[in-house]
């Protein structure tokens, strides 16, 4: 309790500070927000950068389901689903009174229509995967809509809470990029490209007005000129603050909150395994156990991140914790090295993309596979170049990246993926999964594929990436821990 | 007059399609795909296609600069692939940004270097003179950006003087958005002005040893009308010549600076659209800015003329490389 008392008492002092130096709290009915990353365009389903969402989501555009703060799938623009027996049949219940907010009504049509332009021939939809299970779309009645998929998908209710689900109007879909319309609280102000986005109350949203008037989410990617914004008071909040070195000095001062929560985003050592010789599973658990997670997890990421042994995170309903298959033991490393034919270690080359978990992880991971004989060459590569070079043509022996689409297993599955893992026991597996009906078999089958995943160790798991948040210790509504990168202005207010 | 305006325009023409010529291939021999930097880790190839048919990155490499050099011609910029809006608006919006903040910080590096060194000059050997060469000194040797933190550290998070970085746009008042340009023009205008003072200082210098200032002082002109009436303007060719210079670097440095202090400007728009291989954006801004330099370099050498009526442009065929 004593040690309550004194923050209380600096809390009622930068209370009482903060509002003398800046405008009046009681009065504050915007907020501004940083982000790293400017949106190139306002249509989530037309584009995959987070930052499209992360202005967005539930804020204009709104999809069947959503994901709630706890990473759960709960009710949206339909109010309440069922499900048939044989998995294959949903049945959406709409809400009712829905307008979009250049005044046409929301129903059935729009949903038939959005979930028809995402699957279609001539879809750019970035996430036309959530759709591929559709066979059909019915509308029996404007509030209600009925979905009939090819085979049961367990992941498809948490497939329709992505931003590139949400439901747009045929009338302004096509304006979408630059013009967003839909049916959350908020709608575009104006955008200041370069700059910022402002979102203003959307007029005809049929719900209740939310607190804030409006929001500016302001684009900010240097790390230093992030950090000089908060502290300065420029910026109410930084969802994804870029600078974890920057903590501690934000977390002295008191106008300020510091929340590490979780993101969906893991970080990994992809291994090629068309390339020789991550096709050898000695190898590769040779390479698991020369690596120091907790290390990494210190040198890069300042200690927030959270050390995994599978492609989940610790924020995932379905998460099973598998950090300590293989601990760190070089001795071990060294053995399975010469027992895959490798007892001197091997040269090998590792392309690192701009990110810091990437280039400064890169050193750190090449001086720990050093240890053990591995001679890594790092090659550094801007996205564009690491995209079309290792991602698209394959061309990469090793590469460390962050996955952030939350729930991806499936990528496992896909024969074509950059890393090129083949596995018949995890593609029976993976099949098992999405025809699963009954929510307790679907989470025990998830957590099957994260222990045949660290079984077969096709990339080295390192951490799951932090969300380092920061925002005004006034500010209310923010979400610690984000499967999706999101800002729902909608929940935010100013502290009385 | 006529005659040497003729062939600068010639030389424009000809850089322009050079520039045009170049950076095309070299956005094209760079690997990343516009397609697949929009559409991210997920897509799939057919939808890869379909935006690479809509963007009209399928057609050949011929066309596509056919294409957009003959929308050029027309006035047409085209649409920037990553903003999918017509990218002469996008460098218009960013031209109100970077030309006030090149003006005030030329404006500003002028009216710093040259009082500064023509005082030093005047005081050559004393203390005045170490001790603001010295200080020009300082000023080359510090670079901008790192310039550009310390200001913010000072003036936006210890001060709350001026806002930290960003640009509230012109709509928000003269006032404000004058605010959020100031630090950035004296971050971009401190370096330029060391450069120009040591030059403007040396010009000085060599003018005031001059016949005609020696004749002026025995006529009875006083040391300080001498100098500002007489050896400054005379002194003005190598300073004006070196502002020419400085106005590529300017280009350069706003990029460096913009990002520093996250303005939305032209630089920032080169270094984003070179990131996202927003292919069409890049094109026109880096024939736009090798435009502008040329007629930089022109107006540099017209003011020769105005400077020193001995200068005639018209037997001056050589500067025509120069651009």
């Amino acid at each position: 309790m004593r040690a309550i008392i004194p923050s209380l008492a600096a809390l009622a002092v930068a209370a009482a500070i903060v509002p003398a130096v800046t405008a009046p709290a009681w009065a504050r009915d915007s907020v501004s927000i940083g982000m790293t990353l400017e949106p190139p365009i306002l249509d989530p389903t037309a584009g995959a950068a987070a930052a499209i969402g992360e202005v967005t989501y539930q804020n204009i555009f709104q999809g069947l389901t959503q994901i709630d703060a706890a990473g759960q799938v709960v009710a949206s623009l339909a109010t309440s689903w069922s499900v048939s027996a044989d998995g294959k049949t949903y049945t959406f219940h709409l809400a009712k009174g829905v307008v979009f907010s250049d005044g046409e009504k929301f129903g059935c049509d729009d949903v038939k229509f959005s979930l028809d332009r995402a699957r279609g021939k001539d879809s750019v939809n970035p996430q036309k995967a959530l759709f591929a299970p559709i066979a059909s779309v019915a509308c029996p009645d404007a509030a209600t809509a009925v979905v009939t998929l090819g085979q049961p998908t367990a992941s498809f209710l948490f497939g329709m809470a992505m931003p590139a689900a949400v439901i747009v109007a045929p009338g302004s879909a096509a304006g979408d990029k630059t013009k967003p319309v839909g049916t959350g609280p908020y709608m575009l102000g104006n955008w200041v490209k370069g700059d910022h986005v402002t979102l203003v109350r959307n007029p005809k949203y049929s719900g209740k007005a939310p607190a804030m008037a409006s929001a500016t989410f302001r684009f900010i990617a240097d790390p230093a000129a992030a950090t000089a914004a908060m502290l300065a008071g420029n910026l109410d909040a930084f969802t994804l603050f870029p600078a974890p070195e920057a903590i501690a000095q934000l977390k002295a001062d008191k106008k300020l909150r510091v929340e590490i929560g979780s993101t969906s985003g893991k970080i990994i050592v992809s291994l090629n395994e068309a390339k020789k010789p991550f096709g050898n599973l000695l190898v590769r658990r040779a390479m698991a156990y020369a690596i120091d997670r907790n290390a990494y997890n210190q040198a890069v990421l300042d200690g927030y991140g959270t050390p995994i042994g599978s492609h989940d995170v610790p924020g995932d309903a379905g998460y099973v914790d598998l950090a300590s298959t293989y601990p760190y033991n070089a001795a071990k490393a060294k053995q399975l090295l010469a027992q895959a034919g490798y007892p001197h270690g091997f040269a090998m080359t590792m392309v690192l993309p701009p990110p810091a978990y990437a280039r400064r992880g890169g050193e750190v991971i090449a001086a720990m596979l050093g240890q053990v004989g591995i001679k890594v060459k790092l090659v550094d590569m801007e996205w564009a170049q690491w995209l079309s070079q290792a991602f698209t043509h394959h061309d990469y022996e090793a590469t460390i990246v962050s996955h952030v689409e939350p729930r991806d297993l499936y990528q496992y599955a896909n024969p074509h993926y950059y890393w090129n893992y083949h596995s018949a026991t995890y593609d029976a597996l993976y099949k098992k999964y999405q025809a699963a009906t009954d929510p307790a078999a679907q989470l025990a089958l998830w957590g099957d594929l994260q222990k045949q995943l660290a079984h077969d160790e096709p990339n080295i798991f390192l951490c799951a990436m932090p969300k380092i948040g920061v925002w005004n210790a006034n500010l209310r509504g923010m979400w610690k821990n984000a499967l999706i990168t999101v800002d729902i202005v909608g929940q935010m207010s100013w502290a009385k | 007059m006529t005659g040497f305006l003729l062939r600068r325009l010639l030389g424009l023409a000809l850089m322009l399609v050079a520039a045009s010529l170049v950076v095309f291939a070299v956005m094209n021999v760079l690997p990343g795909d516009p397609a697949l930097l929009m559409l991210g880790t997920g897509a799939s190839r057919a939808t890869l296609a379909a935006l690479r048919h809509q963007m009209g990155l399928d057609l050949p490499l011929w066309q596509q600069y056919l294409r957009w050099a003959g929308g050029l011609l027309r006035g047409d910029f085209g649409i920037s692939y990553t903003y999918q809006t017509p990218v002469a608006g996008l460098i218009l919006a960013r031209l109100g940004v970077t030309l006030p903040l090149a003006a005030m910080s030329i404006g500003l590096a002028v009216a710093i270097a040259i009082p500064v060194g023509v005082v030093a000059a005047t005081h050559q050997g004393k203390a005045a003179d170490a001790a603001l060469m010295g200080a020009a000194q300082l000023g080359v040797a510090v670079p901008n950006f790192w310039l550009g933190l310390l200001l913010i550290l000072l003036f936006a998070v210890r001060l709350g003087w001026l806002p930290a970085s960003g640009f509230p746009g012109w709509s928000g008042g003269l006032g404000a958005g004058l605010a959020a340009l100031l630090m950035p023009a004296v971050a971009l205008a401190l370096p330029q002005a060391a450069i120009l003072a040591r030059v403007t200082r040396s010009a000085v210098i060599e003018a005031a040893g001059e016949d005609y200032v020696r004749t002026a002082r025995a006529k009875g002109l006083a040391a300080r009308a001498a100098i500002w009436g007489h050896a400054l303007p005379n002194a003005l060719i190598p300073v004006v010549t070196i502002l020419g210079f400085q106005f590529s670097y300017l280009l350069a440095g706003t990029v460096v600076i913009e990002n520093v202090f996250t303005l939305p400007g032209m630089g920032r728009l080169l270094f984003q659209a070179i990131a996202g291989r927003d292919l069409i954006t890049v094109q026109d801004i880096v024939v736009l800015l090798t435009g502008s330099v040329i007629v930089v370099n022109t107006l540099v050498d017209l003011a020769y003329a105005a400077i020193d009526p001995r200068v005639s442009l018209a037997g001056m065929p050589g500067r025509d490389d120069e651009g």
